[in-house]
């Protein structure tokens, strides 16, 4: 037997030590505040500032004039195509999100790192890029615009053309949120319950789906917001004609653009809140799922 | 029979449905797309394709996004650290709003971003006027371009080194310090090393999502051609004026710049976990 204690003068060393200089397990309290000063500094002029001049500028002319600007019927009808087009891009990408996670997770297959680096892709192209792709396709000097035009059917600088790029910009969202998640579960829960008669939807919805439903409210949560804040594809295949093919940002931009700074900031301002539950609906799941529900990337 | 079934490959079904609805989706929304936009691109020919890419603006403008993209990742490097740091380190009041608000950038539409930002940094604007008292005009030039850009990448640095800050083992610490290393030994040559992975893949990250970045820039960025135009707004701009070909060629350098970012930070990230033994 090797006798690993210490010799006892260098023990008793070590407690005077101690009790004279605390070990260095964190930094002194002035590195400590200042490095909270500025982090908080660097947070208040590039996060918090921003977000309290967009409410400064739209009460800047008064209550009124900010209902008035919400209720004028351009910024209605921007509202309601942006509602619309989410209503269409969240139940689509998340149908493929489930689909995407359930053919990478529950199966083997070669190829399957180069689909889920494809399924990454929009997140990595310009959104601008995005947008321009479908006019490529679909514009009057397109690969289909002689074709389209032949039968009276107009997708770019029309709603479809709108709904098309914000599905291209928004499809990796709950794909991305799943797949890691649903590798982590494994396949056994699903395998227990097919041994035991369930049917494939039964397992879906009975078994799958209740485990991955935080992560799945994420997904749909995050894919929301970027659906309805979406500014570069659909600047690029909106054609920006007022009432009928502005969305919200692209309502913003006209009405910035025309120096109705006030009018601007009170859309921008709903598109404000709309952030601003999203993050608070995250912290939300976050609590309720017990962890950080995702470290994902916008 | 059923004990005969779980020792094949798989029982789940499903799989030709789910696989084919994956493929067929995202081919028919980016695979062919973006393939269309190649042949497009190479339709053009040799000729144009280096016309356009040697032309003046479009040089002015690569400068503009690739060499602001990178110092506004640079300087997110350095403060989205020091952000992750405090909020995983320190307890101070506050802690957990600062921590959910970080993913403001993502959240918030990047058009709101930029009239706010814009409005925020202008000559009368709340930190503008400052700013201009002492000679330093941040709107409508480079400066705010890179405002923007810093805004827009901000989360990425410190949500990718948070979870490694969380999972780091604080006995290596305690044992560099009972073996008497100082505080900043200790920083620099057990708590650092680790997390530097991470922080180069939210650099890069941050930069991928900044050169290819539209909205927030073009309010704040006085859009001159061959000094504040970035890349994004020329292709925009040719778009508008109907030559698809200039627009397909400088997209196309740019999906190319993002392919390649696209490797780096698939490598990077397998670095990352390699380095945290998972």
């Amino acid at each position: 037997m090797v006798d690993l204690a210490p010799p006892a003068d260098l023990v008793a060393d070590d407690s005077a030590r101690r009790i004279a200089s605390p070990l260095p397990l964190t930094e002194s309290f002035a590195t400590r505040v200042a490095l909270i000063l500025v982090a908080l500094f660097f947070l208040m002029v590039f996060l918090i500032l921003p977000l309290v001049v967009v409410f400064a500028e739209a009460l800047r002319q008064g209550i009124g004039a900010y209902g008035a600007a919400l209720i004028e019927p351009n910024a209605v009808a921007a509202i309601e195509l942006t509602l619309l087009t989410a209503l269409i891009v969240v139940p689509l990408n998340a149908a493929f999100g489930i689909a995407a996670a359930w053919a990478i997770t529950k199966f083997n297959f070669p190829g399957k790192n180069l689909l889920i680096t494809l399924i990454d892709l929009p997140f990595s192209v310009s959104p601008v890029i995005g947008g321009m792709v479908f006019v490529l396709l679909f514009g009057a000097q397109g690969l289909f615009g002689p074709l389209l035009t032949a039968h009276g059917i107009k997708i770019v600088f029309a709603i479809p053309g709108i709904v098309i790029a914000t599905l291209f910009v928004t499809l990796p969202f709950v794909a991305r949120e799943l797949i890691p998640l649903m590798q982590k579960q494994g396949t056994q829960q699903e395998e227990a319950a097919l041994m035991l008669g369930a049917s494939g939807w039964q397992t879906l919805w009975r078994v799958t789906l209740p485990n991955i439903k935080w992560s799945l409210l994420y997904g749909i949560l995050l894919c929301n917001g970027r659906a309805i804040g979406e500014f570069g594809a659909v600047a690029v295949v909106s054609g920006h004609i007022i009432g009928l093919t502005n969305t919200m940002p692209l309502q913003v931009e006209v009405l910035y653009n025309d120096y109705a700074f006030a009018a601007a900031f009170a859309v921008a301002s709903l598109l404000t809140l709309m952030a601003l539950a999203t993050l608070a609906l995250k912290t939300w799941l976050e609590w309720r799922a017990g962890t950080p529900v995702a470290r994902t990337r916008l | 029979m059923a004990v005969h079934a779980l020792w094949q490959r798989s029982v789940i079904p499903g799989f030709g449905l789910t696989l084919g609805i994956t493929l067929s989706y995202l081919g028919l929304i980016v695979i062919i797309p973006l393939c269309v936009m190649f042949f497009k691109a190479a339709d053009a020919g040799w000729a144009k394709f280096l016309a356009e890419l040697t032309s003046p603006r479009t040089l002015a403008a690569f400068r503009v996004s690739f060499g602001i993209a990178f110092l506004a990742a640079f300087i997110n490097a350095i403060f989205g650290f020091i952000v992750a740091w405090v909020i995983v380190r320190y307890d101070f009041p506050g802690r957990r709003f600062v921590d959910s608000l970080i993913d403001l950038p993502f959240a918030l539409p990047t058009a709101v971003a930029g009239i706010a930002l814009t409005s925020l940094y202008s000559v009368h604007g709340w930190l503008g006027a400052p700013l201009a008292a002492i000679g330093i005009t941040a709107a409508f030039t480079p400066l705010g371009i890179l405002i923007a850009l810093v805004f827009v990448g901000l989360p990425f640095v410190v949500r990718t080194v948070e979870p490694v800050l969380l999972d780091f083992d604080r006995e290596l610490e305690e044992s560099a310090a009972m073996l008497g290393a100082s505080r900043t030994s200790i920083l620099f040559r057990v708590v650092f090393p680790p997390l530097l992975p991470a922080l180069m893949t939210g650099f890069t990250l941050a930069f991928a999502r900044a050169i290819g970045e539209y909205g927030s820039v073009i309010f704040i960025a006085g859009n001159i051609p061959g000094y504040s135009e970035i890349v994004p707004l020329l292709i925009v701009i040719k778009l508008e004026q109907f030559d698809y070909a200039g627009a397909t060629v400088i997209a196309t350098m740019m999906l190319v710049a993002s392919f390649i970012l696209l490797l780096a930070i698939n490598l990077l990230q397998a670095w990352t976990r390699r380095r945290q033994g998972g």
